[in-house]
């Protein structure tokens, strides 16, 4: 092989090498997600829907089922475990009397599953609502959570 | 030192779950120290995602609210043992980190 073709193709292999690193060769699926800053600045659903989804219109669902204590043992660490078999694009937590009211979300590819588990920290007694995106609609179903000490520390 | 990941992947049957711990502080910034009577600056992962094999998979946005060594479960589907799946994390102080291992 001619030592400048060699070079030249070693070359380009690299630049591309470079490219993907750098995010400038995207693939076909790109699961775009940015980081919702000012839906964790809102306070109460109706706020924070609209601020992470565009709209407050909601409705209760049965088939969304959430995990969560009844009496929080530790309110600074209080598991959360939302799943359903609708196709979900997006699933929200919001404690309406938090000091914000949207603890955490998640934005699923294709291939994720209506499920997301985690662990929050509770002010107070509050109702946890657990928010699933589906075909553009959005569904909730709510638990009340009572706290006796406040996991926000201090 | 990197803030330790710990990744945990269970498969059940065409389904694989996903369970990411990151030893992270989660600062909610309300919090005073007790000594100096300061408040303790919000320190939290804002960005804590799942990809199998390079692409993303889902995209969880952390707020203070999250517990202390954020823990983060998804599951999806069509993973195949031996796949790669990395967790990556990014916090609003821009500190960041990721890992990488095979599903089982």
């Amino acid at each position: 092989m001619k030592r400048r073709t060699f070079l030249k193709g070693a070359m380009a292999s690299s630049m591309l090498a470079v490219a993907a690193g750098a995010g400038l060769l995207r693939p076909t699926e790109v699961l775009a997600s940015p980081y919702p800053s000012s839906a964790f600045k809102t306070k109460g659903i109706d706020e924070t829907l609209k601020t992470l989804f565009g709209t407050s219109a909601h409705m209760a669902s049965s088939h969304i089922s959430m995990d969560v204590p009844i009496q929080a043992e530790n309110a600074a660490v209080v598991p959360i475990k939302i799943s359903t078999k609708m196709k979900a694009d997006t699933v929200a937590i919001l404690v309406p009397n938090n000091p914000a009211t949207l603890a955490a979300s998640v934005d699923l590819g294709p291939t994720g599953e209506g499920f997301f588990q985690t662990r929050i920290k509770m002010g107070k007694t509050s109702d946890v609502v657990a928010v699933i995106r589906s075909n553009g609609k959005l569904y909730t179903t709510k638990q009340k959570v009572k706290v006796t000490v406040g996991g926000c520390g201090g | 030192m990197a803030r330790p990941i710990r990744i945990k992947t269970r498969r059940i049957g065409g389904e694989t779950e996903l369970l990411a711990m990151v030893t992270h502080p989660m600062d909610t910034g309300r919090v005073k120290n007790k000594k100096t009577g300061k408040l303790i600056p919000a320190h939290y992962i804002e960005k804590f995602e799942f990809a199998i094999n390079g692409k993303v998979v889902a995209s969880a946005n952390l707020g203070p609210a999250v517990s202390k060594n954020a823990m983060v479960g998804v599951k999806v589907r069509g993973a195949k043992a031996g796949d790669t799946v990395t967790v990556s994390w990014n916090d609003n102080k821009k500190e960041s980190g990721s890992k990488s291992q095979p599903i089982r």
